[in-house]
């Protein structure tokens, strides 16, 4: 009957494999669920989810699957059934409480009861109908209502209103990104290298020349080993990228703290590149593009994040920089191409979601330039594009309405 | 089955929630290496330090760095030495290698006579490849000293505890292997509960207080490094080294340095404080 589990799971993009499952059967034979579905709950996250980011997805399959069985296992709670059979301080119940008591029977409150379980999605506190806290509805905890049927609180939580809770959602790979995460993410490009100054022992050498000399020893040394890798990072700010100003200092932060690369530069763009980037986000110092070409080797890796949202024409005219300081001859798209010619391996990465590129200029963009949302995993393949190179990730044809705009 | 499980419940000055408690009795119970991750300074290597001393076993820990070498856990062969020796010391000794190995923490676990905790700590600090060049040893807890030609196997199963700090992602192979748990920041009333096994002689109303502000402290958007559980308890002990009541403090948290460690997240909170 598990095995639909472990497949539930899967279905999730829970890397589960057999190996950890044998091990959760094992751990089952050995009775360590403690026979009760928090036990399960506990166990089979530990031997099967490893990472946070997918304790949600867990959640939502253990939701899934389990949910009508804990149905089942309210309905054949006896203990429960004999509990709302003797509601307690009957007593001091006005004529009208007693009343609304009659009308609703055991029989018919679990009825309710567990129509109310499937209705409900969340969390709920006061009010009169849904299972919650500090209410008048007959479902819930710390509420008002006599005659009603108390669920959870105090003593213990159960797996599913655990699962329910949904707590690690905040930890799910495809949103959010902080500077510890987008600096560990980056942490993938270094390639290492040996450099500099010859501080450590090269024990094969000094073995090998001792060999040589018939036993008089001598030392080799050799240089330790460093990040070779140089990064050329281009941000656009202002306009359209205002909404993710933080996302991108994040960004910064992380790319720029100290030795993390053995190069490091990083200009800014408004909207598009034109013929220059700046070094200030207030567009002050330019530096022309075909300068910046000269002084870049190829094989520094070209990192590009904006939100290549723009008007066509900003992108496609000769003439189109919207930006007063840049009277551009060549397109916008003109000097992305160049760019991208340049370095051996560039990406871009945009921080607005996939969901919207359709039908704008980011498509054209992303003819030009591999590009990825600015989430955890698309700053995780892109990383990986610039290291390993691969395929490009397919975004839609731009030609169709490209072509309407230019005729 | 009791005997084998809930072996571990915490101990007198570490106060594990029941998640933790469930995932290190499966991990004991089942002899695979628990994997512990979380937020610095939520007990990670604490967990286990109390772990062995809960269950009577000695401790033997392997702090990992950025230079740290798979190998180097099991045994160096400290081939300098004999170099040397074979040139300035006494020339009898050198034929015998064994004098120049020296096992690493995870050879002594494994060499230990009877059952022991091994602690490997900040994994993630390693290169990369680093957990699967341990992949062999940790599943067979045998290994095989080439230079001599002695095996070492483990005479019962030590109890692996790795932590990391998610600095880097660990490969898939190495994970399918472990129990895994995430220590959870504690919650207000585990807080209170884990204050309590350090301070014992706090009061109700200051604990009330300290609890208040550091957990505003953690909500302040933007935060560099939240402070964390460590952080806490040594800035409750700075308290009470100088003697502040903090029911009379008014305006401004006190040792603020203990508690944030960036200049940033300092400007941050005060410039909130003004607001």
């Amino acid at each position: 009957m598990l095995i639909d589990f472990l497949f539930e799971l899967r279905s999730r993009k829970l890397p589960v494999s057999t190996h950890e499952w044998m091990a959760l059967m094992e751990g089952m034979a050995l009775g360590l669920h403690e026979s009760s579905l928090d036990g399960f709950y506990q166990l089979c996250r530990t031997l099967c989810v490893k990472d946070i980011a997918l304790y949600d997805a867990y959640d939502e399959a253990f939701l899934a699957y389990f949910k009508d069985v804990h149905v089942d296992a309210l309905r054949l709670t006896e203990q429960l059934a004999a509990w709302l059979a003797n509601p307690r301080a009957l007593d001091g119940l006005t004529e009208e409480q007693r009343k609304a008591l009659q009308s609703l029977d055991i029989e018919k409150l679990r009825q309710l009861f567990e129509q109310r379980l499937k209705e409900q999605k969340g969390r709920h506190d006061g009010g009169n109908r849904w299972i919650g806290t500090g209410g008048t509805s007959p479902f819930g905890t710390g509420g008002k209502n006599p005659n009603a049927m108390r669920v959870g609180g105090g003593g213990g939580r159960s797996a599913m209103q655990v699962a329910d809770e949904r707590r690690f959602r905040e930890y799910r790979r495809d949103v959010v990104l902080d500077v510890r995460q987008i600096d560990v993410a980056l942490r993938g490009l270094r390639r290492l290298g040996r450099e500099g100054a010859q501080e450590e022992l090269d024990l094969d050498e000094t073995v090998d020349k001792t060999c040589r000399n018939a036993g008089e020893i001598e030392v080799v040394f050799r240089p330790p080993r460093r990040n070779r890798v140089k990064v050329l990072l281009l941000m656009d700010v202002g306009g359209s990228m205002d909404p993710h100003a933080e996302l991108m200092s994040r960004m910064f932060t992380a790319a720029s703290r100290t030795g993390r690369f053995a190069k490091f530069r990083s200009y800014y763009f408004h909207n598009c590149v034109y013929n220059s980037v700046y070094e200030d986000a207030q567009f002050r110092k330019g530096l022309p593009v075909a300068d910046l070409l000269a002084g870049s080797d190829r094989d520094e890796k070209l990192v590009m994040v904006g939100d290549a949202l723009m008007h066509p024409g900003e992108l496609l005219d000769p003439s189109g920089a919207s930006f007063l300081y840049s009277q551009n001859r060549a397109s916008g798209h003109e000097w992305l191409r160049r760019l991208a010619a340049h370095f051996r391996s560039a990406a871009w990465l945009n921080p607005e979601p996939e969901r919207f590129w359709s039908g704008t200029t980011i498509e054209v963009i992303a003819s030009v330039f591999a590009m990825w949302p600015l989430t955890l995993d698309g700053l995780g393949q892109a990383v990986r594009y610039l290291v390993r190179g691969g395929e490009r990730p397919r975004v839609g044809d731009p030609s169709r309405w490209m072509k309407a705009m230019v005729s | 089955m009791s005997d084998v499980f809930d072996q571990f419940q915490g101990t007198a000055s570490y106060i594990a929630s029941d998640e933790l408690r469930h995932a290190v009795n499966v991990a004991v119970a089942l002899a695979r290496p628990l994997l512990v991750r979380g937020e610095p300074g939520t007990g990670k290597t604490l967990l286990a330090e109390n772990l062995a001393s809960a269950l009577h076993l000695p401790l033997i820990r392997w702090h990992v760095k950025s230079t740290t070498k798979a190998k180097d856990g099991l045994y160096v062969y400290d081939t300098v030495a004999r170099l040397h020796d074979s040139r300035f010391g006494d020339a009898a000794n050198v034929r015998d290698i064994a004098r120049y190995i020296k096992l690493g923490p995870l050879g002594e676990a494994l060499a230990a006579p009877s059952r022991v905790v091994l602690l490997i700590d900040e994994i993630d600090k390693a290169d990369l490849e680093f957990p699967n060049d341990l992949l062999h040893e940790l599943d067979v807890m045998r290994f095989r000293i080439d230079e001599t030609g002695r095996e070492i196997a483990a005479a019962e199963r030590p109890i692996v505890v790795i932590t990391s700090n998610n600095e880097k992602e660990l490969p898939d192979a190495f994970l399918r292997r472990c129990v895994f748990h995430y220590i959870q920041f504690p919650s207000r009333e585990l807080m209170a509960e884990i204050v309590r096994v350090h301070h014992p002689d706090i009061t109700d109303r200051v604990l009330d207080n300290a609890l208040e502000m550091f957990f505003g402290l953690r909500a302040t958007p933007r935060l560099r490094k939240k402070p964390s559980t460590s952080e806490l308890i040594d800035w409750i002990c700075a308290l009470k080294k100088a003697g502040v009541d903090l029911t009379r403090v008014s305006g401004g948290i006190p040792f603020l340095g203990t508690l944030l460690k960036t200049e940033q997240d300092v400007e941050t909170v005060s410039k909130r404080a003004k607001a």
